[in-house]
């Protein structure tokens, strides 16, 4: 299986033709999210309207977690089975959630001005996923410093695995600090603390996030290859 | 354990022969908390505030400048690949170094931190908990810079790019650490932080030189 879609032909073909679906489900998931997320879903009985940044943060944040966590598996895979494709993937995932990160943040500090009266604040989960965009930053960065770019991602795919360490910490620290943040109310173990009324838009609009993160990387690990090839046939054509 | 120790006599002999490291590491500790009360002004009460946190950043930064050395010596004139073929594991070899290079940095950090308190105004009772917190962090800095120095051995401008990769990392080290005279003045004791940086740094000595050895082999392949 691993390898099966190790060739990158077969790749592109079975990515081609699952595209099309992926972009029509995202599109009907953000259409009927937004639509529940900002008219039809119950406004907060404290927050006002306010809560409707709800429905793109908490999406957003999970992505970001889940981006690094794919990048990991992706690196881990890429060092042990050398799998090509696993590293492209790492590759085309980490603009992804460094994007994902980048929205957690902005849309929690413009949620924090009117709830918590700050912008920003220093606490557990706050810094912690400050931490995880500096570490996105650190892996393209790290990944572009060499003229051989397979050095580039060998030694990327090492800072990825050490930089797993931070994802269950932002995940706990809610739990684990007392801060300004609120603990989980959706993945906890005595079920969910948020109404139905609020929960089917968020899911909605996670699962919309989820769709639109799928689509993109097979879209950009299908460009990645397609510039692989394009740069081997440029060498071929310059040595003949 | 022979080559080991004669691999460790080799880097502190190296390391003594370029004294002038080590002293570059302290003069720009000692200039960068100094700047502080020139930036914020000398009012003794917010120095005692500030310092324990300005001392910390300021070792952060002093650490990070010797950082990038750690290999790239050996990485230049060749000898990195004989140590990676040599029979001793590699990742004893990573030890080995960070040994030498908390020896030549984080020590005389140690050392020199408590003239800083002197001037920093930094209260007396919470001396023994910094220089603790200093004692078990500064190992952390090195344990992580090598795998971070391992890394960017052939990238451009890897000076900077290990300061992006490592600091981040770092964060961690510098909030217990401050945390533990923080939580000394106001009654409550240091334990709880003082056992947190303790566990970064048992964390960090059993999983770093794995990282870093593993690094060091992508660099010579």
């Amino acid at each position: 299986m691993l390898h099966y879609f190790a060739n990158p032909t077969r790749f592109q073909r079975l990515s081609r033709r699952i595209e099309p679906w992926l972009l029509v489900a995202m599109i009907l998931c953000f259409a009927f999210g937004l639509y529940f997320a900002l008219f039809s879903s119950p406004v907060d009985y404290q927050q006002g309207h306010t809560v409707r940044i709800m429905y793109i943060h908490v999406p957003a944040a999970w992505m970001a977690l889940f981006c690094y966590t794919a990048m990991a598996v992706a690196a881990a895979v890429a060092m042990i089975w050398k799998h090509a494709l696993a590293d492209v993937a790492a590759k085309a995932t980490a603009p992804i959630g460094a994007v994902f990160t980048f929205l957690a943040l902005v849309t929690g500090s413009l949620w924090g001005k009117p709830m918590w009266g700050t912008w920003w604040v220093w606490d557990a989960r706050l810094t912690s996923v400050l931490v995880l965009f500096f570490l996105y930053l650190g892996y393209m960065a790290l990944r572009d410093a060499f003229d051989e770019p397979g050095r580039g991602a060998r030694a990327s795919a090492i800072l990825v695995l050490v930089g797993f360490v931070n994802v269950p910490i932002i995940k706990f620290s809610v739990d684990w600090w007392n801060t300004l943040h609120q603990p989980s109310s959706v993945l906890r173990m005595d079920g969910p603390t948020i109404h139905p009324d609020m929960l089917t838009p968020l899911f909605l609009m996670a699962a919309a996030f989820q769709l639109y993160y799928f689509w993109l990387v097979l879209v950009r690990i299908r460009r990645e290859l397609m510039a692989n090839r394009t740069r081997a046939l440029r060498h071929r054509q310059a040595a003949a | 354990m022979n080559a080991v120790s004669v691999l460790f006599r080799r880097e502190m002999r190296l390391a003594m022969r370029q004294s002038a490291d080590s002293v570059m590491v302290i003069a720009f500790f000692v200039i960068a908390v100094v700047l502080f009360p020139f930036g914020v002004g000398p009012e003794p009460n917010m120095l005692a505030r500030i310092g324990p946190g300005v001392i910390w950043v300021a070792a952060l930064l002093a650490a990070m400048l010797s950082m990038d050395r750690m290999f790239m010596g050996d990485y230049e004139d060749g000898s990195l690949e004989l140590l990676v073929l040599s029979p001793v594991a590699l990742e004893f070899v990573v030890l080995v170094k960070v040994l030498a290079h908390w020896l030549t940095t984080g020590l005389p950090l140690i050392v020199t931190a408590p003239l800083l308190f002197v001037m920093m105004n930094v209260p007396t009772e919470i001396w023994p908990v910094l220089l603790m917190t200093l004692l078990l962090g500064t190992p952390v800095l090195s344990l992580l810079g090598s795998v971070g120095a391992a890394l960017v051995l052939g990238a451009r401008r890897g000076g900077v790019l290990l300061s992006l990769l490592v600091l981040p990392l770092l964060i961690p080290v510098l909030i217990f650490a401050v945390g533990s005279g923080d939580a000394v003045l106001y009654g409550t004791g240091a334990k709880a932080n003082l056992m947190l940086l303790g566990g970064v740094l048992l964390g960090s000595l059993a999983l770093t030189p794995w990282a870093a050895a593993q690094a060091l082999r992508e660099a010579v392949a």
